[in-house]
C-alpha cells in the first residue's frame, strides 16, 4: 500500500505516545523509533501467555517460549534474506559490533593488519576497532568524504590493499543521512579477500535491506530503530563465517557438553548466545517486522524519500540556514542555523513540542572535520507527515528571527 | 507561537543579554584566568579576573556557546565584582539559576554552569 499524507496521520493512530502527547512531532526516529500498540501488545501477550525460559524446560510453556523465540528469528531472517541460524540476537547494533570486533581477529587471513573505516561512522562503528586495532597491534584507516559529504570511492578503493582485513562501515550515516553503495563496495572489498561489515542500524528500518543482494560478511541493526523495544538487536553473519568465528560470550545456552576442564560449543545459532536471551525482545521485534511488512518497506522507503524532498524545499526557504545534504538523501537531515547553537534550536523547537537530535550524533571526529560542534538533525519514519515538516520549518523560521 | 517562546528558557531579557552580553571581552593582566569546555556541545568560556586582596576587581569572560552558557557566564563575572573568594567559593547551581531568573531544563544545566566551573577552577 503506497503511502500519502492521509495514512502517514492514520499509521500515527497506532502508536498510543501519539495519543497521549497529542501536539507531539517527533523528528528523532534515527534516534529511535516510537511503538506502536501491536509489538507493545506482543510483550504483553507473552508474559501473560508463553513466559518460561526456553531450551531446558521439560514442560509445554517452555516449548511454547522456545518456538516462539524460534519462530521470531525465522521471522527476522526472511525479513533480510538469511538463513535462520544467520540471525544472532544482541543487545543492539553497538553490541553486535563490539561482540563480532571482540572475536574476528581469529578468521582474518594471515598477514593482514589493517582496518578500514570511513569518516562518517557512528562512534559504535568506530571505537570497537580502535580497541581492536590496539589490542592486535592493526592500523586503523579511514575512507575520506567528499565535499558534497558523500564518501569518496577512489579514496576507499586506494585504501582497500592487500594488507586490509576488514572493512566496516555504515549503510546510512547516522548524522547526515548520506547512503553509500553497500554492493559497490563490497564487490571491491571481495576482490581482496576483504571481510566486510554493514552497520544497519540506520537502513532496515528505513530501506529494503537483502543481505543476499548486498553479499556482505555481516550486518547488525538495532531493534528500538524499528519499532521493537530497547535491548534487542541482530548480528547477521554468512554461516560459514560464523561457524568458523569463535563465541565471545560464554555460559549457559551456548554449549553441547562441559567439564570442569573443557566445554564444546554448541551449532548455530546458539553458539553465540550464552545466557537466557531477551526472548521477550525477539519475539516484539518479530511483531514489529510484521507491522513493517505490512506496509511494506519499499513503501515506507519511498514515503521518506518524499517526506525529505518536501522537508529540504522548505527548509532552504529560511534565512541562514546551512544543511549538510547531498541530495542524496533518506529520511535523515541535518543542518545548522547561521549564529545559533544547535542546543538553543533544539530547546527552542521542544518549547514547540518538536523534537530533534541536537549536537554531535555520536560522531565527533566527523563533526571536528565539518569544523562545526554539532547540527541540528531530523529523521523521518513512516508516520511522519507534511504537516510535521510544515510546524518545524515555520518554528524554525521564528528562531532564526529571534536570534536575527 | 510567540507566546510559547516566551514560557521557556528563552525570555526577552535573555535574548537581549546574549545579544550584547555585558563582561564580555579580556583583561589586559589577569591575576587569574581559565578556559572551561564543553566538550560534548562545543562551548568554550575564558573567564579573566583581577583579584586585589582577597577581591574581585575586575571580571570579564569571552568565549562561543549557546545562548545559556553566554548569558550565564555574563551575569556571573557580574555578580562576582568586589565578591571575596571565599564567597565565590560558596556559589553554586541555585545561586545561577538565581541570577538567570528562568526555568532551566535538566539537560541544559551543564550550558549554565560551564562559567561557575571556569571562575572556580580559575581560583584553584
Amino acid at each position: 500500500m503506497e503511502i500519502n499524507n492521509e495514512t502517514a496521520e492514520k499509521f500515527k493512530k497506532d502508536f498510543p505516545i501519539f495519543q497521549n502527547s497529542k501536539n507531539l512531532v517527533y523528528l528523532d526516529n534515527a534516534a529511535t523509533s516510537q511503538k506502536p500498540k501491536s509489538v507493545i501488545e506482543a510483550i504483553k501477550k507473552f508474559y501473560e501467555n508463553s513466559n518460561a525460559n526456553i531450551h531446558r524446560g521439560i514442560y509445554k510453556l517452555s516449548e511454547r517460549a522456545t518456538a516462539e523465540y524460534g519462530n521470531a528469528r525465522e521471522i527476522v531472517a526472511k525479513f533480510i534474506n538469511a538463513l535462520p541460524e544467520e540471525i544472532i540476537f544482541t543487545k543492539n547494533s553497538t553490541d553486535s559490533i563490539n561482540s563480532l570486533a571482540y572475536s574476528i581477529s581469529s578468521i582474518i587471513p594471515y598477514g593482514r593488519n589493517e582496518i578500514l573505516l570511513t569518516e562518517m561512522e557512528h562512534h559504535s562503528n568506530l571505537i570497537p576497532w580502535q580497541q581492536l586495532a590496539k589490542r592486535e597491534n592493526m592500523k586503523l584507516k579511514f575512507a575520506k568524504i567528499k565535499n558534497d559529504f558523500t564518501l569518496d570511492m577512489s579514496d576507499l578503493r586506494e585504501k582497500l590493499t592487500d594488507k586490509t582485513a576488514i572493512v566496516a562501515f555504515s549503510h546510512i550515516s547516522n548524522s547526515l543521512g548520506i547512503i553509500n553503495p553497500v554492493k559497490e563496495i563490497v564487490e571491491l572489498a571481495k576482490q581482496k579477500k576483504i571481510l566486510t561489515i554493514v552497520d544497519a542500524a540506520q537502513s532496515v528500518p528505513h530501506t529494503k535491506v537483502d543481505v543476499k543482494f548486498l553479499g556482505c560478511d555481516f550486518l547488525v541493526f538495532s531493534g528500538h530503530k524499528m519499532l521493537a523495544p530497547f535491548g534487542i538487536g541482530v548480528l547477521y553473519g554468512k554461516k560459514e563465517l560464523l561457524e568458523r568465528l569463535p563465541p565471545f560470550s560464554f555460559g549457559g545456552g551456548m554449549i553441547k557438553k562441559v567439564s570442569y576442564e573443557n566445554a564444546e560449543f554448541a551449532d548455530l545459532p546458539e553458539k553465540f548466545e550464552a545466557g537466557t536471551p531477551n526472548i521477550e525482545g525477539a519475539i516484539a521485534l518479530s511483531a514489529s517486522v510484521n507491522y513493517i511488512k505490512e506496509i511494506g518497506i519499499n513503501n515506507i522507503a519511498v514515503w521518506e524519500k518524499k517526506l525529505a524532498k518536501y522537508a529540504l524545499n522548505k527548509l532552504m526557504e529560511i534565512p541562514g540556514i546551512k544543511i549538510y545534504n547531498s541530495g542524496n538523501s533518506s529520511g535523515i537531515i541535518s543542518f545548522n542555523l547561521d549564529n545559533v547553537h544547535p542546543h538553543d534550536v533544539a530547546s527552542l523547537l521542544d518549547g514547540q513540542e518538536i523534537a530533534v537530535r541536537a549536537g554531535h550524533h555520536c560522531a565527533m571526529p566527523l563533526m571536528k572535520k565539518l569544523g562545526i560542534s554539532g547540527t541540528i538533525r531530523i529523521s523521518f519514519y513512516f508516520y511522519n507527515t507534511f504537516e510535521d515538516v510544515d510546524k518545524l520549518t515555520e518554528s524554525l523560521k521564528k528562531i532564526a528571527e529571534k536570534f536575527k | 507561537m510567540e507566546d510559547n517562546f516566551e514560557d521557556n528558557m528563552y525570555k526577552e531579557h535573555i535574548m537581549e543579554l546574549y545579544r550584547n552580553p555585558g563582561n564580555f571581552g579580556e583583561l589586559k593582566n589577569p591575576t587569574h584566568a581559565h578556559t572551561e569546555t564543553n566538550t560534548l556541545c562545543g562551548d568554550e568560556v575564558t573567564v579573566h579576573l583581577i583579584i586585589e586582596n582577597g577581591k574581585v576587581k575586575d571580571a570579564k569572560f569571552h568565549g562561543s556557546g549557546c545562548v545559556m552558557s553566554m548569558v550565564s557566564a555574563s551575569l556571573l563575572t557580574d555578580k562576582i565584582k568586589n565578591m571575596g573568594i571565599d564567597e565565590i567559593k560558596l556559589l553554586d547551581r541555585d545561586d545561577v539559576l538565581d541570577l538567570l531568573g528562568i526555568k532551566v531544563n535538566p539537560v541544559r544545566l551543564k550550558c549554565v554552569l560551564l562559567s561557575l566551573y571556569a571562575i572556580k577552577n580559575s581560583l584553584k
